[in-house]
């Protein structure tokens, strides 16, 4: 009941015309940036958190922009899946399997109908999970000391490559590029200074912000100013809405499995919206699997992956929130931003910030009924947009990244470091060494070697304190299950993926 | 040099000449060595509107936020580029005075600019857990002088930060000997390294009054006492100071300004004056009231002597512990 209080005092932040104005924003440009293939709910984020502080919001409005885009970005990934049989995102290339078959038969409409359905469900599900597990973790959250913060990063670390990471050595080398950077700088631990070099502006270290806008935004560009992707799509027709009342209904199972599927692979951290639109569709193909036909357009067949991917967005928040450990890409740059306003994740934030986290968690809700009254009847104007060539919207990207970073200090040095950090990206991305490790790195690298130091500090040298409580060592063999399972669940997984996947996007 | 000493007093006579005192035509800068949103910045701003509603500057007062290494590039920066700007204040606080004694403006000590004043001040606590066997800082600091490892801090500075240092200038007082042993563990803020001692996983926290308001209204948090020298107003009246329980240590997170060592004596005269006018005033009382800020202003001709002892105290200090070689 504690919780419902709360809640209705989110709704009350979340609504006044300011924040709304910049959900309803956040949820379309969300979308748009979904449905341009290449750019995930990452880069989406990545590109919007210069904006929010060109605009100097306050925290709250900022984080609510922020997730109201991350919201819109599951959203819109679906339609370039469907349309294209491109994924707009990684998590949306389940949607590909049976939404370009429904393209093709001519029930594009009804595709792109019902999967914003599927994706209300998805996230709504999610949210009202969010609502119910986040505070009791956060009240769990006080029972964890060093010893046991030392292993959740550590499980985090294991999880990093997920089961969709292609190739382990990469996201090891990524990682490990995320926590040298981290190391730049002062040493709270001991106070000394570490590979600043007597440079005064690398004694607070690196920022993240600049990281992570660098890494994404400039390093996109970099990639289209390579490409030349001048000439936009050529128009798609969508057709007209076929979709009956009865065939909405007898979907309704599939929303609430995938939603709730979705939900909880969300919730682990490391797996992320891609596992959980994964596993929502090969439950539904086992359940119905005679009944259906799952890969030749089958209506369930979109309406799974889409909730699944939905349902797992706002999963991913609740670790992110209660533990200060992002479930998924996208929610570390999202932790990365609250960071930046000086709101620390975790058991605090739920009482000191309680109108942020309140705030934020009305406005996913307010967010998932905006968008899909904007995804009906809208979808034409998506689908139109797919057809804007790269070469409109780019500039205004780049613009806005520098001015946000420049906003943020006042300092050229961090517009170099921006620019450095872009180029960087550009020949990694290359390399085909995933961004979102070395995001992961940075943000995680110094609470983990922090923590690990406060442990042994507490312990007096001894290194058992490590695996002392039950709640440690359950966290190391979750921990060793994520670092094996992917050798061994892994090669099938991702060959069933890629198999839906032609055009490769950064990462969930 | 000569030529310099002679042109400001040059200077000086023409100012004296032509008016009775200097006072900034046009625009003032105030430099908030930190991002916005943090503790200088909200002293630059808030100072600023003050003065303009005081009419101490005929023009308005610009907000200039000038990050990087704890306040070190804007040090620097009035050092060197800025040496004889008679229009510029520097938002400082104890942090400043704790990295210049540390030496972590490499180059730079505190007698490169003129220290103008102090406008309030957050103190000091020291506190434990509302479990906790300790019930005032005598049973603690017996317990660290029995075990200096017995009692685990935590803060929200780096080792040798401004938290940190707190605990040891509190143990030094109680006559703890052996300073480097004492366990402190560093948190990011006061409110990651609170949650560890609400939590059960340190024992005692180091930080700031304001910080600790959440949880000691809570009453998860029990507030052993505050480092100032009398009891603090309003809410926290109830908490004990060290100095009434016969452990003489001081903590004050002071806020105040700097300006550029170069600047003519006038102007700092009139800086020293708008300082004071400003902190008798209601307007800056409401603000101080609002912000959670604590009376805290030497008076001028004794806040450059103020700094300099800090400086040095936090010196001998950081030697003690090793931070300094």
């Amino acid at each position: 009941m504690e919780t419902l209080g709360f809640l209705m005092e989110g709704f009350a932040v979340a609504l006044t015309p300011y924040n709304l104005m910049f959900a309803l924003f956040g949820a379309f440009v969300g979308t748009l940036i979904g449905c341009l293939p290449g750019l995930g709910p990452a880069n989406g984020v990545a590109i919007l958190i210069p904006l929010a502080f060109t605009l100097g919001l306050p925290p709250e409005t900022a984080m609510i922009l922020l997730t109201a885009v991350y919201a819109g970005a599951m959203y819109g990934g679906r339609i370039s899946s469907i349309l294209l049989n491109i994924p707009g995102d990684e998590p949306a290339m389940m949607t590909c399997l049976d939404g370009y078959p429904m393209a093709q038969k001519g029930r594009a409409a009804d595709a792109l109908a019902i999967s914003a359905v599927a994706s209300f469900a998805g996230g709504l599900i999610g949210t009202i999970g969010l609502i119910m597990l986040a505070p009791i973790l956060a009240k769990f959250a006080l029972t964890f000391g060093p010893a046991e913060y030392f292993a959740l990063f550590l499980l985090a670390f294991a999880t990093l490559g997920g089961i969709t990471g292609k190739n382990p050595m990469k996201t090891v080398i990524a990682a490990t590029i995320g926590i040298m950077i981290s190391t730049v700088g002062i040493d709270i631990s001991t106070g000394t200074q570490r590979y600043t070099f007597g440079v005064l502006e690398l004694y607070e270290g690196i920022d993240f912000i600049l990281a992570i806008v660098g890494l994404f935004a400039i390093s996109e560009l970099l990639f289209f100013v390579e490409s030349r992707v001048g000439g936009g799509r050529e128009k798609i027709n969508v057709g007209k809405l076929t979709l009956s009342f009865k065939e909405l209904v007898s979907t309704i199972p599939t929303q609430l499995r995938g939603g709730v599927l979705g939900f909880i692979a969300g919730v682990l951290p490391g797996a992320g919206a891609s596992l959980g639109s994964f596993i929502s569709y090969t439950l539904e193909k086992q359940v119905l699997g005679k009944k259906g036909k799952f890969g030749e357009g089958d209506i369930r067949g979109v309406v799974a992956p889409e909730a699944g991917n939905n349902g797992a967005s706002s999963g991913a928040l609740v670790p992110m929130l209660t533990l200060g450990v992002p479930g998924s890409g996208t929610t570390a740059v999202l932790l990365a931003m609250l960071i930046s306003l000086n709101i620390t994740p975790g058991p605090l934030m739920f009482t000191q910030n309680a109108d942020i986290v309140w705030g934020v968690i009305a406005a996913l809700l307010i967010g998932n009924v905006m968008l899909l009254l904007l995804n009906i009847p809208l979808v034409g104007f998506f689908v139109k947009l797919l057809s804007v060539p790269p070469m409109y919207l780019l500039p205004i990207v780049t613009m806005v990244a520098f001015v946000g970073i420049y906003s943020i200090s006042h300092s050229t040095f961090d517009l170099y470091f921006m620019v450095a950090f872009g180029i960087a990206g550009y020949f990694l991305r290359k390399l085909e060494i995933p961004l979102v490790p070395i995001i992961l790195g940075l943000l995680l690298g110094p609470e983990m070697e922090k923590n690990l130091g406060h442990a042994l500090i507490l312990s007096d040298g001894s290194w058992g304190i490590l695996w002392g409580s039950p709640l440690a060592v359950g966290l190391w063999v979750v921990a060793g299950l994520g670092l094996v399972l992917p050798y061994v669940v892994g090669p099938l997984l991702r060959r069933r993926m890629n198999a839906a996947m032609k055009e490769s996007p950064v990462s969930d | 040099m000569m030529i310099k000493r002679t042109l400001s007093f040059v200077a000086m006579a023409a100012f004296s000449v032509s008016a009775l005192a200097w006072q900034p035509s046009g625009k003032v800068e105030c430099i908030a060595p930190a991002d916005p949103g943090g503790g200088w910045d909200f002293t630059c701003r808030s100072v600023g509107n003050v003065m303009q509603e005081l009419g101490l500057v005929e023009g308005s007062v610009q907000t200039v936020n000038m990050a990087g290494a704890g306040g070190g590039v804007a040090y620097a920066h009035t050092v060197s580029k800025r040496a004889d700007d008679d229009k510029l204040i520097v938002a400082a606080s104890t942090a400043t005075t704790t990295r210049l004694a540390q030496k972590q403006f490499p180059g730079m000590d505190a007698g490169m600019v003129k220290w103008v004043g102090a406008l309030g001040a957050d103190y000091g606590i020291i506190a434990v857990s509302k479990d906790s066997e300790y019930q005032n800082l005598n049973q603690l600091f017996e317990a660290v002088k029995a075990n200096p490892k017995s009692v685990k801090f935590s803060g929200g500075s780096a080792r040798g930060g401004w938290d940190h240092l707190k605990v040891l200038i509190a143990a030094k007082a109680a006559g703890v000997e052996k300073l480097p042993s004492i366990p402190y563990l560093s948190y990011n803020n006061g409110g990651e390294a609170m949650t560890q001692v609400v939590g059960g996983q340190v024992d005692a926290f180091t930080g700031d009054v304001s910080e600790a308001t959440g949880f000691m209204d809570s009453g998860d948090l029990r507030v052993l006492a505050v480092l100032s020298e009398e009891r603090l107003p309003g809410k926290f009246s109830h908490i004990p100071t060290a100095r009434e329980q016969g452990i003489d240590a001081l903590g004050p997170n002071w806020r105040g300004f700097y300006m550029p060592e170069g600047a003519s004596e006038e102007s700092k005269e009139y800086w020293v004056a708008a300082v004071d006018t400003l902190y008798a005033s209601e307007e800056w009382k409401k603000v101080m009231k609002s912000n959670g800020l604590i009376p805290f202003h030497p008076p001028a001709n004794e806040f450059e002597s103020f700094v300099r002892q800090q400086v040095k105290d936090i010196e001998t200090l950081s030697r003690e512990i090793g931070l300094l070689k």
